[in-house]
């Protein structure tokens, strides 16, 4: 027992004090910084790209789509394309995810979540999820546990990952919805109580990512129920994940 | 025996390959005893072409054979019958090409028509059964458990997958890259794009540079260090060791962040592109990565004695789950499973990889249960830091080489093959390319294929309890089999 107490003397504090300004690492893909004037339309890096995130008339990346690979970056001549630490990029609308040479960090930032009253005055101290893997690849899975480490350690905000869908007030979904996943996503979405939010996490989930054109998906679950919030990443940091749902259920 | 005989990360032209009758080739495989490391389908015309790839693990040699089987044939003897390592190969070939094993012991779905799934039933006083999932209690993948119990105890667990069921062999036909690739199994990012860049390397008979190789070799070792880091504490948590659990999963966090300032993504995504690599490792980064493993291996050697020293996790861990060396050889399990099962199979030293070869391959002290598994995973993190720090040293030397050379075409009619040692044990990735030089079959067989068997016979006869300490013991992949 002795031993087991001088590794926490050993380990010292582990958590991150302000969890909305944490530093991030600077060779992280973020948020991606786009110079429109300088690119020469020449498509290389929509040959690159896995998803088809890229536009380049205008030059645009749609973070629904996007992997955060970097590939276009490598290849494009010109540098046109580059990504930013910057690692808050939850929104509550898919339009905002599309990104172009006049999104700045604050801009985006700005806008990317709104507040809604119903939501913070239930939720603000404390909100329960229950995670549902629908082909995720166990890469978002890793993070979002990662989010309850020690390091990360979202329980500290109330926010939790609950057992039973009885208990939890949304749902978080990684992968691009299988069709063997389809039937218990749902089972599992109609055994929330109200208002049943629903997150989307990961490029899989977002919008197929890298399974887009897979024959084993099924997707429609998405046509019937309405997404409170979106997440990109490939997968999502947990930086990424706390940080959005923190803006979603509190106040800026 | 007829067999094409070839070695790790080589490409044959695929008209080498024999193409024998297939009750000779059912009478060589039912008496042989190598190990099968694929066994897949493709599409030939009319027929169906089998194609087989055994291991000679002592001679570090892969035998490749092919057979034909007429489409409207629709059977043939199963091969199980006689040699259990066949059992899920047999299970999978029916589904992808409905071509039956007559007389196969166990011919259930797979990955595909979870309603006609038939499971055994038991009945009788004091039994009962336990039905979990898909949807488990914590935040990991689908799949469906159900455990056959007489009391507390569990006589037979049956383990359906299926869920993650993307379509990849397909998708990485019609649309390979290197970003699939990563996501086929997001916990083995760096074992899976290497296996899948070495066979498209080998396809169009494309030589990387030592530079490339040896950081592939880096982060695939980090890779394993990491998870391996996570998992100490995964089985702890399990056993509500809490500081364990905590300080080990810490500790794989200053790994993974290491990943991210060598590649931008904590999982080592982005690093590894057909070629070679995407980002280099300079001195001051080498620098950087050596310390932080000093430092974790510090952590890492602490904390396990402290953790070994406590009697409620021994009374735990020791005697759990017990897959006895004869059962783990007759269900050919690999991998760090294998090895804590007693069956000394590392494909990087048994296939002779080049950079491995001056490295030591110590023994292990298999004792088959959950502290095998506990144990196995200590020393697999010392030995990887310790890699690591080698081929850093290694590296050194081939500063002036390039990260990267030129992508070639496809040369037609080609078979590769790549067996990488991932962190669970042997990724096999296999493809093949028609006349034309296109892709026509993708073949992935993740370790979990072989060892998912092996979680059901370890939780024989134990309380049910224990269940969840024996499956994080095994931690095997759902994405990685369901593919
Ligand atoms: S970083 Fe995003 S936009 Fe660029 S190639 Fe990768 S997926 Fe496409
Ligand atoms: S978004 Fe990326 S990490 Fe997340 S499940 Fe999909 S492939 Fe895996």
């Amino acid at each position: 027992m002795f031993d087991t107490l001088k590794m926490k003397l050993h380990q010292k504090k582990q958590y991150i004090p302000d969890i909305k300004n944490a530093p991030m690492r600077t060779q992280f893909r973020g948020l991606p910084v786009l110079n429109n004037s300088v690119c020469d339309k020449c498509g290389a890096c929509q040959g690159v790209c896995p998803t088809g995130a890229l536009n380049i008339n205008p030059l645009s990346i749609d973070l629904s789509k996007c992997t955060l690979c970097g590939a276009c970056k490598n290849i494009c001549k010109n540098s046109a394309i580059n990504f930013s630490s910057y690692y808050k990029l939850g929104a509550d609308k898919k339009e905002k995810l599309i990104v172009t040479e006049e999104i700045t960090e604050e801009i985006y930032h700005k806008r990317a979540i709104e507040v809604r009253k119903e939501i913070y005055s239930i939720f603000n101290r404390s909100i329960k999820f229950r995670q549902v893997s629908a082909g995720g690849c166990n890469g978002c899975e890793m993070e979002l546990n990662a989010a309850g480490n020690a390091n990360f350690d979202m329980g500290r905000f109330g926010i939790d990952f609950v057992a039973s869908p009885r208990h939890a007030d949304g749902i978080v979904i990684t992968g691009p919805i299988s069709k063997n996943m389809a039937y218990a996503l749902e089972d599992c979405y109609k055994s929330l109580p109200e208002p049943r939010i629903v997150i989307l996490c990961g490029a899989c989930a977002l919008s197929g990512g890298v399974f887009q054109e897979a024959s084993e998906i099924n997707r429609e679950f998405l046509d019937k129920y309405k997404v409170d919030l979106y997440i990109p990443g490939c997968p999502v940091h947990p930086l990424t994940f706390i940080n959005a749902v923190l803006d979603f259920i509190r106040k800026k | 025996m007829n067999y094409y005989v070839m070695k790790n990360n080589q490409r044959i032209n695929l008209l080498d390959i024999p193409t024998i009758e297939f009750n000779t080739l059912r009478a060589q495989l039912a008496a042989t005893n190598l190990r099968p490391v694929s066994f897949f389908g493709s599409d030939w015309g009319q027929n169906v072409k089998l194609f087989v790839v055994l291991a000679d693990d002592e001679k570090g040699e892969l035998l490749v054979v092919s057979s034909l089987i007429d489409k409207n044939v629709k059977e043939y003897e199963s091969i199980t019958k006689d040699n259990h390592q066949y059992h899920m190969f047999e299970r999978e070939f029916y589904e992808q090409f409905n071509i039956k094993p007559l007389g196969h012991p166990w011919l259930k779905p797979v990955r595909k028509n979870q309603d006609d799934y038939e499971f055994f039933e038991m009945e009788g006083e004091e039994t009962h059964q336990v039905a979990v999932g898909p949807i488990h209690a914590g935040v990991i993948e689908p799949g469906h458990f159900r455990f056959m119990c007489q009391g507390e105890k569990v006589y037979n667990l049956e383990i359906m997958l299926g869920y993650q069921h993307r379509g990849v062999e397909d998708l990485m036909v019609k649309k390979p890259s290197n970003q699939l690739a990563e996501s086929i199994c997001g916990d083995s990012v760096i074992a899976y794009n290497m296996a899948y860049s070495q066979v498209m390397e080998e396809l169009s008979g494309m030589e990387i540079t030592n530079k490339a190789k040896l950081i592939r070799r880096v982060a695939l070792e980090m890779e394993r260090t990491a998870i391996h880091i996570g998992d100490l504490g995964a089985i702890l948590g399990d056993i509500a060791y809490q500081m364990g659990k905590e300080v080990f999963g810490v500790t794989r966090t200053l790994v993974i962040n290491t990943m991210l300032e060598i590649s931008g993504s904590r999982f080592g995504r982005g690093l590894i592109t057909v070629g070679g690599v995407n980002f280099d490792i300079d001195k001051d980064l080498s620098k950087k990565i050596v310390d932080v493993l000093n430092n974790v291996k510090n952590t890492v050697e602490k904390m396990t004695r402290a953790t070994l020293k406590s009697s409620t996790v021994m009374s735990r861990l020791e005697k759990t789950g017990v897959v006895s060396n004869e059962i783990a050889n007759e269900l050919n399990l690999v991998g760090m499973i294998g090895r804590s099962c007693g069956i000394n199979l590392d494909s990087r030293f048994d296939f002779c990889d080049e950079f491995y070869k001056d490295f030591e391959r110590k023994s292990f002290n298999a004792t088959n249960d959950a502290y095998s598994r506990f144990r196995i995973r200590y020393k697999e993190i010392i030995e990887s830091i310790s890699f690591v720090k080698k081929l850093l040293k290694k590296l050194e030397g081939y500063e002036k080489e390039d990260l990267c050379v030129p992508v070639k075409n496809f040369i037609p009619n080609s078979f590769a093959l790549s067996v990488v040692e991932s962190w669970r044990g042997e990724l096999v990735h296999v493809a093949t390319t028609d006349g034309e030089g296109k892709l026509s079959r993708y073949k992935i067989k993740d370790p979990s294929f072989n060892n998912w068997y092996g979680l059901s016979m370890a939780v024989r006869n134990n309380g049910i309890s224990d269940f969840p300490l024996c499956n994080k013991g095994f931690d095997l992949s759902y994405c990685g089999f369901d593919l």
